[in-house]
């Protein structure tokens, strides 16, 4: 039987209830919500006067009510030391998701830490140390003096290199601004850490960096570009699962012809007609069923292409394009360079990309049409360029992500409304560190050093490689081994002499083991090799600022209190900081010590100030009071004044056709075609049966490390599943459910058999970064020349471990795409 | 307001929104009698045991329209024909369950080929076999189901739900 709550009756929100501006904590669209807070012992009353919507809810609500909140809304939860009822439910006034929930987002409240209710109670509430041979709770000054200690003695033994981290660089929960720059501060600016990586990849790189060496921002136009084009062409990005609101809100009224007025409204006499949309992805997604019920299968083109191939179709796209003339000769005389080389460079004939593509010449000369071919009156079609993991974690990221923009640029469709070539985005924006410019390109691929031995300690934050990284299996095994090597001489002395214990831990490391401290919110796996664990609070547990894919920043207002003595990442950032002058004053290391000054912040804000306030571009218009004032709205970045009690943002970048370049122009780039780049991937594909393509589902939140711990969730998705086409199922002699182990030379994990017809034949599809079974753990360790992973051309083989488990035999396996 | 007068509303409510069902021909055959005793209220809302049908009007995989707790909540009741979570009648096979989309409060299609619920607002699915587990979609809980009983004659009552409607915020109103 599916999971039930068995809730019949909810508290109502009364009128007087305490309201806060929240966003989203989740996904790059950071959907606007509104969290109400009031007593315990009160309620509000179905009578209008009665309750905060002005409404009689002693009567049904019509659909899309804002009179309404599911039990996923709604927890108790502590704040300021009292209980408080706390619904957080989606705001309608905000211009993102206009009332929207997602499945993920609307269970904000029930995945806050609510020892009434229950919920979440794996976060973390107290620092916890090895000692005596298990995890044990300890005081922040016990905790932060072992990590200071244990860290300046590696400096002081193997330099600042022998500190490794890895640290989140994004928005929403386990980032924002407050916490990159507290991050950063630390680490390239108190320190210059070179052994550096980011949550989800083994380096200190940009996931786009070819787009920003062309001059072109990642993030320039914004979500209402989506309802203005022409044509929207998504690049591995399937946007009803993975930005829900800013699908269902932007792209479906384009695709319903429902955004008709506004297209007339923005460009007068221009002929313009309902959306279409291109979708390149090896797989049919929900994105392509939906597109297709709004639309209409005429105007949704599907080019499953092979998988890895995209840069072959792009190029093709500019070659043909660029032979009928339907390019943007205006734009890019005056606000590009290098064209007529790089059409030269990139030139491939339809018939040879059709070939590597595995598409017919005609889809891709269709498409192009689709993309360029000028509207009645030569007007210039309007297209919107999107994309996201399926080309960034894909074969060839660099050139395939500049061979896509070279078509955008092309068709003259950056900074111009109904236009645009954006990655979609994962978590929210938040970056402000010091430069990193010290970290180098290519950036040290500091998984493959930690396998290798290298390094003493290592810092991690709001990370779990274990669940998220290439080759995760190996990597598991060298950092457990590692790691295991200073826990054994940590209960080789006596806890309580610290000098003792720093000697055995400094002794085990330079055996070849690292001392591991992991800043998380919950437990997590790699948490499991740590020595010191640090609870740190989360969005709405403090005062959060972030901005989303279209550049829109606001502040999430601080509505409970961090479980126990959790504290916000920019706050244990400084107090790490403040340790370790301390530990290097007493060293007698006055002058390294001093470069630790600065980190003398009370509150979050102290943080924001010192970091976005003070160094980011237009920060200097920017505070917490006025952003409050901004309400889930908030302004969309860069901050240019601010002007009537409002902060004036940017709606597009290169609205002015300036590029982020010294000359302001845009550089097309060379990028031919040169196969399964990554080292070992052509041999892998030829050795194994099974594309194994991954990626998310809708229901879980990135590594699902609060979902694990949600009974929606986990009822639904146990296991992770691997869709699998039915013949393939029938020659495999597996049955929907069964537990399957999916297999090749870098390592080898597990997941449920989910049948889907639309696959195709030896094309599977598995739930990536699941915490009960591991995609990671069979990619292969190959990457791109600035270490970019490519998770998703990996093959393998599959076979039967068990039949269905338990917990799998309630499920439901139907189809997943809506049917009418 | 204090609760005990709140229950009598809630009573008198009830008590108006019987004669739609009259009217809509889904007659409630049994009233739960209005709350006119005061304190203490139920931990729970007092669900009506209300007629919906009788075996006899249900075809095989064919939706029977009816409505639960009140005629302001649609519903539907199915024979699937195969014994499923929360099925009643001989064969295990009849369920029941709210039209109404738990996300954004629309009108759910049925689909007879796959026996789902599907909501074209956005895309939700719903399995009537699984106990109305969403198969994919944009709510934060699964469909919601009657709990259902049928008498000597075949007469099939509804008397609960087990998830709370969209678009109230008490079950019974």
């Amino acid at each position: 039987m599916a999971y039930k709550r068995q809730i019949d009756r909810l508290p109502i929100v009364p009128k007087d209830a305490k309201e806060f501006n929240v966003t989203c904590h989740y996904c790059i669209v950071g959907c606007g919500y509104k969290a109400y807070t009031w007593p315990t012992n009160k309620q509000g009353g179905t009578a209008a006067d009665q309750n905060k919507f002005g409404v009689d809810l002693g009567k049904q609500q019509p659909a899309e009510t804002a009179a309404w909140y599911s039990p996923s809304m709604y927890n108790i939860v502590r704040q300021n030391g009292s209980d408080v009822h706390i619904v957080i439910k989606p705001d309608k006034e905000c211009v993102v998701n206009s009332g929207l929930g997602s499945v993920r987002g609307a269970r904000m409240a029930e995945m806050s830490y609510s020892q009434q209710r229950n919920t979440q109670l794996q976060r973390l509430t107290e620092p916890m140390v090895w000692r005596y041979g298990q995890m044990q709770p300890t005081s922040w000054d016990d905790a932060l003096a072992l990590v200071a200690r244990v860290t300046v003695a590696v400096i002081n033994d193997k330099g600042e290199d022998g500190l490794f981290v890895s640290a989140f660089d994004h928005g929403g929960a386990g980032g924002g601004y407050e916490n990159t720059w507290g991050t950063g501060k630390l680490y390239f600016g108190a320190m210059k850490v070179k052994n550096i990586r980011i949550h989800n990849r083994p380096a200190y790189n940009s996931e786009v960096h070819a787009t920003r060496d062309m001059g072109v921002g990642e993030l320039n136009n914004c979500y209402e570009d989506a309802e203005l084009a022409d044509t929207l062409v998504a690049v591995g990005a399937n946007a009803l699962e993975t930005h829900t609101n800013y699908f269902l809100n932007h792209w479906v009224p384009n695709l319903r012809g429902t955004s008709m007025e506004k297209k007339k409204a923005e460009f007068g006499s221009e002929p313009v007609a309902r959306g279409r949309i291109i979708i390149v992805d090896p797989r049919r997604t929900v994105t392509a069923n939906a597109c297709e019920v709004e639309a209409g299968k005429e105007n949704v083109m599907h080019l499953a292409i092979n998988s890895g191939s995209d840069l072959a179709l792009f190029n093709a796209w500019l070659t043909y394009i660029a032979s009928k003339g339907w390019i943007d000769k205006a734009f890019i005389e005056a606000s590009t360079k290098n064209f007529d080389k790089v059409r030269a460079a990139n030139n491939i004939s339809l018939d040879e990309a059709a070939r590597i593509t595995g598409l017919t010449a005609d889809q891709i000369r269709q498409s192009a049409e689709w993309i360029a071919q000028p509207k009645e009156g030569n007007a210039r079609r309007r297209t919107m360029f999107a994309y996201e993991k399926g080309l960034i974690w894909g074969n060839d990221n660099y050139r395939t992500n500049a061979a896509l923009v070279n078509v955008a640029l092309a068709t003259g469709n950056i900074g111009r409304p109904g236009g645009g070539c954006v990655r979609m985005g994962g978590h929210q924006e938040g970056y402000s560190r010091p430069s990193d410019a010290h970290v180098g390109r290519p950036a040290a691929y500091v998984d493959r050093l930690l396998i290798e031995g290298k390094g003493g300690v290592h810092h991690i934050w709001g990370c779990d490689h274990y669940k998220t990284t290439l080759n995760a299996f190996k990597f598991k095994q060298a950092y457990k081994k590692r790691t295991d090597m200073v826990k054994e001489a940590m209960m080789s002395v006596p806890y309580g002499d610290r000098t003792a214990m720093v000697n055995a831990i400094v002794g085990a490391i330079k055996k070849g083991g690292l001392f591991a401290v992991d800043v998380d919110i919950v437990p997590t796996k790699i948490g499991e090799a740590c020595h010191v664990w640090l609870p740190a609070a989360t969005s709405g547990e403090a005062n959060l600022t972030s901005m989303n894919g279209e550049r829109r920043m606001r502040l999430t207002e601080k509505y409970m209190d961090p479980p126990g003595q959790a504290m916000p990442d920019s706050l244990i950032a400084a107090r790490i900081a403040n340790n370790m002058e301390r530990v290097l004053r007493e060293q007698g290391k006055g002058e390294y010590a001093d470069k630790f000054k600065g980190f003398d912040w009370k509150t979050e804000e102290d943080a924001f100030m010192d970091g976005y306030h003070g160094h980011e571009k237009g920060g200097e218009f920017v505070t917490y009071e006025r952003l409050r004032a901004m309400g889930t709205n908030g302004f969309q970045e860069p901050a240019t004044d601010f002007k009537d009690g409002k902060i004036v943002g940017t709606k597009r970048l290169f609205a002015d056709g300036k590029f982020n370049s010294k000359d302001g122009k845009a550089t097309f780039m060379e990028t031919q075609w040169r196969g399964l780049q990554a080292p070992g991937k052509e041999d892998e594909r030829k050795k194994w049966p099974f594309l194994v393509n991954n990626g998310r589902t809708n229901v879980v939140w990135q590594s699902a490390y609060l979902d694990q711990d949600n009974e929606f969730v986990m009822d639904r998705m146990p296991y992770p599943f691997i869709q699998m086409n039915p013949d393939d199922m029938a020659e495999l002699k597996v049955k929907q459910g069964d537990l399957v182990e999916v297999y090749n030379d870098n390592g080898s994990t597990q997941a449920m058999v989910y049948p889907t017809p639309t696959a195709k034949r030896k094309q599977t599809f598995m739930l990536f970064a699941y915490p009960t079974g591991v995609q990671g753990n069979v990619v292969s360790p190959g990457v791109n020349e600035f270490i970019i992973p490519n998770y998703k051309q990996t093959w393998g083989n599959i076979r039967k471990i068990a039949d269905a488990p338990e917990g799998v035999k309630h499920l439901s396996f139907k189809s997943i795409e809506y049917t009418g | 307001m204090s609760h005990c007068d709140k229950m009598v509303d809630a009573g008198r409510r009830r008590f108006l929104g019987g004669a739609g069902f009259a009217a809509a021909g889904a007659a409630a055959a049994t009233m739960v009698p209005a709350q006119a005793k005061a304190a203490p209220g139920g931990a729970r809302v007092d669900y009506p045991s209300n007629r919906l049908a009788n075996i006899t009007d249900l075809k095989s995989n064919a939706p029977l329209t009816v409505a639960y707790p009140d005629a302001d909540a649609p519903g539907v009741l199915l024979k699937l024909g195969k014994r499923v979570p929360g099925g009643v009648g001989a064969d295990g096979d009849i369920v029941g369950f709210s039209t109404t989309c738990p996300h954004k409060g629309f009108p759910l299609n049925y689909n007879a080929a796959d026996k789902t619920m599907n909501c074209p607002g956005h895309y939700s699915r719903f399995d009537c076999e699984s106990g109305g587990q969403q198969v994919w979609g944009q709510a934060t809980q699964n469909l919601p189901q009657y709990a259902l009983r049928i008498d000597d004659k075949g007469d099939i009552y509804a008397e609960g739900v087990d998830e709370l409607l969209y678009g109230r915020l008490s079950n019974v109103l």
